[in-house]
């Protein structure tokens, strides 16, 4: 696969991380996805759409290379490779960071449009990060995508607005806009689930939001100490050690790419006694 | 928290003083006056670079790459600029 990917023509690919809410862990999914995507040989590409609350690059870890960005590119004041950074951990990764001075005006559709179409003729996958709400600049991160990943957490308020970023997805896009194109294929992907909550009864269960949203299951990532730990130090979760969340995030990708990967819904691994007693090693 | 957590407590890598770090450098650099305007100078500084190679050498403006690296004492900018064919190689 890794060595294939790279000779075939690109895939061409448009994912959307997006979600309603804020602070679910659009940013942290699509850092992981990317990483992960790239890490299986695609070429892969994410884009920051939260034009002026620049955060990608943070959790990318690439803040100190930001030179050009995404909007300097649509105003043509920058070639689009110049404006990509090229990941240093893996060679088959780029980040195209967005502005944190202009506002999100500055994101045009046709200029999405050109820099999308560009990007298709080299990346297999293209990522893109949307910011939270449902307003232009959401709105631009969706309206070109052929996927969407949204991102849920089991709580009253996520499950609210990912219900309605999905009604958005099926009437405010290009695919839905355009007569006899296949829908958008949307799928959630439960983040901070934490099964102890879950089997005391003080969480809902995947299977409770999915009756809800009524869309297919990506995947289940526990809440896990791994993605603060990851974030702290500008890795994609995905590259930074094992973790059951950079396992659930690994399982999301390898099925994001149409495998078919069982779904494991188990938490981190609690400290036993004895490990609590005597500490633990990491 | 454990019971002989005290014998062991120098050694984790502590990732949270890695994440205040990170910020701290960027953030200096975003309050900053420069910070702010450093959007519009460096297309602009592009241009000029690109500008006065071209008053000598054919150039085309997808053969200069602008690279960037922020530190906290210092930021190094990196302009490389491919020239065509007949003079083959990098200039930095």
């Amino acid at each position: 696969m890794t060595t294939e990917a790279k000779t075939n023509p690109p895939l061409g690919r448009v994912i959307v991380i997006t979600s309603g809410k804020g602070g679910v862990g659009k940013t942290t999914s699509s850092a992981a996805i990317s990483a992960g995507l790239a890490k299986q040989g695609f070429r892969t590409v994410v884009i920051d759409f939260d034009v002026g609350l620049r955060n990608l690059d943070m959790t990318m870890g690439c803040e100190r290379r930001v030179v050009f960005d995404f909007i300097n590119v649509i105003q043509g004041d920058a070639k689009l490779k110049q404006a990509l950074i090229k990941d240093k951990r893996v060679e088959t990764l780029s980040i195209l960071p967005t502005s944190q001075t202009r506002d999100k005006d500055a994101l045009t559709k046709d200029g999405v449009e050109k820099v999308l179409n560009e990007l298709k003729t080299e990346f297999d996958y293209i990522i893109c990060d949307s910011p939270a709400g449902i307003e232009h600049g959401a709105q631009m991160a969706m309206y070109f995508a052929d996927e969407a990943v949204v991102v849920t957490n089991p709580e009253v308020s996520s499950v609210r607005d990912s219900d309605r970023v999905l009604g958005l997805l099926s009437s405010q896009t290009k695919r839905a806009e355009t007569d006899g194109a296949e829908a958008i294929k949307a799928q959630v992907l439960i983040t901070r689930y934490d099964p102890d909550r879950v089997n005391t009864g003080e969480m809902m269960t995947v299977d409770d939001v999915l009756e809800i949203l009524a869309v297919p299951l990506l995947g289940v990532v526990p809440e896990s100490k791994a993605i603060l730990k990851a974030s702290n130090v500008g890795t994609p979760v995905t590259l930074d050690g094992p973790s059951a969340a950079s396992q659930a995030y690994e399982d999301a990708v390898a099925r994001l790419t149409g495998k078919q990967v069982e779904m494991r819904m188990d938490g981190e691994r609690r400290p036993g006694f004895l490990q609590r007693l005597f500490g633990r090693a990491s | 928290m454990s019971l002989f957590s005290f014998a062991r407590r120098k050694a984790p890598p502590k990732t949270a003083q890695t994440a205040k770090d990170r910020l701290q450098i960027l953030l200096a650099h975003e309050r900053s006056s420069s910070g702010a305007a450093e959007a519009d100078y460096l297309p602009m500084l592009q241009r000029d670079i690109v500008a006065a190679i071209r008053k000598h050498v054919p150039i085309d403006d997808k053969d200069v790459e602008v690279r960037m690296d922020r530190g906290d004492n210092m930021s190094s900018l990196e302009i490389n600029i491919e020239l065509p064919a007949a003079a083959k190689g990098k200039a930095d």
